[in-house]
């Protein structure tokens, strides 16, 4: 069975206040110098053979509902 | 006499309070169910507060797709007066029907409180009975009110007059003060504070969310 990730982030210009609160956090218990943006990533079981089209699928279910573009940009990948 | 339609989601807090609010300014309730495609034939539509399917996913995505809303868009872009409070506005702007979304409040907190606002549009379907440039207080509560639009977006509601509400005194960081915007027409109308719970001189420090029910009576009297 084929796997399919899709990953979300914030967009660049958009204020990630999550990724900055665990910048904070690590900077307190001494993690200098790591600036995190936070996301998140769907892993996909795909039935069946992984064509071309069904990938396409899944890019547009990812543009649909998995990421909201006005605020994330995401990527889609199969699973090595 | 008006019927205006309370949407409940899984996960709807604020829809009793809506649903109160719409019979104390003297028009009838309807309850609307999120699983049902009915509108029930009602005259309006609100979208009431809370948190629909656990804010799983992105506060609202998953709200946008069930199937009573199929039915709200088709009426909202046929001129059907809908309001989308809080939660209800992040339905609205996963749906489209607005455009920008929320994100986390800027300082990271939940923020509950009476907010100053400035009415800056009075040609929509919900604030009609404002005098232009009212400032008034309505109750405001979220954690994830931090409204965010591409900046040609943000230009389009300047110029095009669709900033409805701003706040005085910026809470949580929502670019140009945005507090509430509306469509095009003026008859979608979404916005963080909620004035359903200011209607009851008991429990509210004002009244301020009772005009937002006489424009939508004024509004549907002229139609």
């Amino acid at each position: 069975m084929a796997r399919v990730i899709v990953d979300v982030m914030p967009k660049p210009e958009i204020l990630d206040p999550q990724g900055k609160a665990v910048t904070g956090a690590l900077a307190r218990l001494g993690f200098d110098g790591l600036t995190v943006r936070q996301g998140k990533r769907f892993e996909i079981e795909v039935d069946g053979e992984l064509t071309d089209e069904r990938l396409e699928q899944i890019r547009h279910a990812a543009e649909t509902l998995l990421a909201n573009t006005v605020i994330e940009e995401f990527d889609v990948r199969v699973d090595a | 006499m008006i019927r205006v339609g309370v949407v409940t989601f899984p996960g709807s807090l604020d829809d009793e309070d809506a649903a109160r609010a719409v019979r104390l300014a003297g028009l009838e309730a309807v309850p609307l169910w999120h699983a049902s495609d009915s509108l029930a034939g009602v005259d309006a539509v609100i979208l009431p507060g809370g948190f629909s399917y656990g804010d799983y996913l992105r506060c609202g995505a998953i709200a946008r797709f069930s199937p009573v809303m199929d039915s709200v868009i088709d009426a909202a872009n046929a001129g059907m007066p809908v309001l989308g409070i809080c939660n209800g506005f992040q339905v609205l702007c996963e749906s489209h029907l607005l455009p920008g979304a929320m994100i986390r409040n800027a300082g990271r907190t939940f923020v509950c409180k009476d907010q100053s606002l400035r009415v800056e549009a009075t040609d929509t379907a919900w604030t009609n009975a404002f005098a232009p440039g009212a400032e008034i207080s309505i109750v405001l509560k979220n954690g994830e009110g931090n409204y965010q639009a591409a900046p040609d977006t943000l230009r389009m509601l300047e110029d095009t007059g669709r900033i409805v509400f701003r706040y005085l005194g910026n809470p949580n960081g929502s670019a140009n003060d945005i507090a509430g915007i509306s469509n095009e027409r003026g008859n979608v109308v979404g916005l963080m504070p909620h004035p359903e719970h200011n209607v009851d001189p008991l429990v509210a420090s004002s009244l301020d969310g009772l005009p937002f029910f006489a424009s939508l009576a004024a509004v549907l009297a002229r139609a």
